[in-house]
């Protein structure tokens, strides 16, 4: 295995378009290394992505944020505004591992894990979430919802990485939650995430986006869910067909962890309580 | 298979080593450096037996390469005590006998010392959910806990 520090994406791309065998990048490398460890994956090239400059940064874009591709999830709950602006990514990316995987564990690796039970990806994407991938034809931007294809597997072509994270601006009036269940309080995979982005307008949803996780291959936006609180005050009979909607979304594996009629009953439930707190953020009362 | 080499700082002590780009900083401590306090558990992240800081941030050294450790600084539980005399944490462990069997012991202690630089006032519930990474097996957690929140309170006394 070759071990490479490329100093800018210029050069981590160049090494990853001409890489043979096995390449992958290396950032927190709690997924990586453990792949490595078990002889699920052998890189001939592993490339670490630490030493390229601003990848640790979390710095003002556009009123929203850009998130460097090697910041911890440590790192980003001590942000002094971060949370206050996208608690629920920042909660979702929170709920990764333990005290010590969260000095390591990074979001563009939860994504790019490929995990259909990645806790960032579903709040990310509801919260309209995109990242630049760049590679040898240059740099383009693409919606987290685009990024994995299958588990474990992800869009992104020979040569070509995750550059940045976007955030879009928060804005007034709106917030964002995630939620997930696991039958125990800590260190566990979600059997079904739930994240909820919304705006309103009095007490009224004007745009809202709704994704789960968990609960089939990829995380899924389900905008038949959105749609179903949009221009509503988030009453009983909104919550109702929203819970109907994200149960219908569903297309889940039975597992130890959960069968696939608890998952989709269980998404229903987490996208009203996400929904809720997303709505109480956003300065509503129900 | 080249080797690469490597300058850091491990208990303030300058050290260069060279190593196999697949190893675990973990091996390094431990059969490059004879630092054998950090354990391996499960060499997954998922029983922080391998605990250090690294730049003072709590890292599962399993998790990291040893190639990684460039320029950093690294603390492991052999940098806890003073010399011969041992950190307020660990006279706490021993005097509520807060382990059994002592191989999550020192990632425990890196994680607690950890913990009480960045928060010395923590709930019962602040260390337990901080310590969620650290499995033990013996104790059952309870006397660690108790070691913990008596030492966070002696430690505010004394500052």
């Amino acid at each position: 295995m070759q071990y490479h520090t490329p100093g800018s994406f210029e050069d981590a791309i160049a090494i990853a378009s001409f890489a043979e065998g096995v390449t992958r990048f290396l950032a927190g490398g709690t997924d990586v290394l453990v792949q490595l460890r078990a002889d699920i994956v052998t890189p001939d090239n592993l490339i670490d992505v630490k030493h390229i400059d601003g990848v640790t940064k979390i710095e003002r874009e556009d009123s929203g944020w850009r998130i460097g591709i090697a910041v911890s999830g440590a790192e980003m709950s001590e942000h002094p505004d971060l949370h206050n602006e996208w608690p629920g990514i920042v909660e979702a990316m929170d709920l990764v591992g333990s005290t010590q995987i969260q000095g390591r564990a990074t979001l563009t690796g939860n994504l790019c894990n490929g995990s259909p039970a990645a806790d960032s990806v579903p709040a990310m994407i509801a919260a309209g979430v995109s990242v630049s991938v760049a590679g040898p034809n240059g740099t383009r931007k693409v919606a987290v919802e685009d990024i994995p294809v299958a588990p474990g597997r992800t869009s992104l072509e020979k040569g070509e990485l995750i550059s940045a994270v976007h955030i879009p601006a928060r804005g007034s009036d709106g917030a964002d939650a995630y939620l997930r269940f696991i039958p125990r309080t800590e260190m566990d995979i979600a059997v079904v995430g739930c994240g909820v982005n919304l705006r309103r307008d009095g007490k009224t949803i004007t745009e809202a986006r709704v994704s789960l996780g968990a609960v089939a291959p990829t995380a899924l936006l389900v905008e038949e869910a959105a749609e179903a609180i949009i221009g509503t005050a988030l009453d009983d009979a909104a919550l109702e067909t929203l819970a109907a909607a994200a149960s219908a979304a569903c297309n889940p594996i039975d597992d130890k962890r959960g069968t696939i009629k608890f998952r989709k009953h269980v998404a229903g439930v987490l996208a009203r309580r996400t929904a809720k707190i997303a709505y109480e953020r956003a300065g509503a009362s129900i | 298979m080249s080797m690469v080499h490597v300058t850091a700082t491990v208990n303030d002590d300058e050290v260069e080593f060279l190593c196999d780009p697949r190893e675990t900083l973990l091996d390094v401590l431990r059969d490059r450096l004879g630092l054998t306090g950090a354990k391996e558990g499960c060499g997954t992240g998922d029983c922080g037996a391998c605990s250090v800081t690294v730049d003072g941030r709590l890292v599962c050294s399993c998790l990291m390469l040893g190639a990684e450790a460039e320029g950093k600084s690294i603390a492991t539980v052999e940098g806890i005590a003073d010399g011969e005399n041992l950190h307020p944490l660990q006279e706490k462990f021993i005097e509520h006998a807060a382990l059994q069997c002592g191989i999550c012991t020192p990632g425990i202690l890196v994680a607690t010392k950890a913990l009480l630089e960045k928060n010395p006032d923590p709930t019962e519930t602040e260390v337990r959910y901080w310590l969620a990474g650290n499995l033990c097996r013996c104790t059952g957690y309870d006397k660690i806990i108790r070691a913990v929140m008596d030492t966070a309170s002696d430690l505010r006394k004394a500052s």
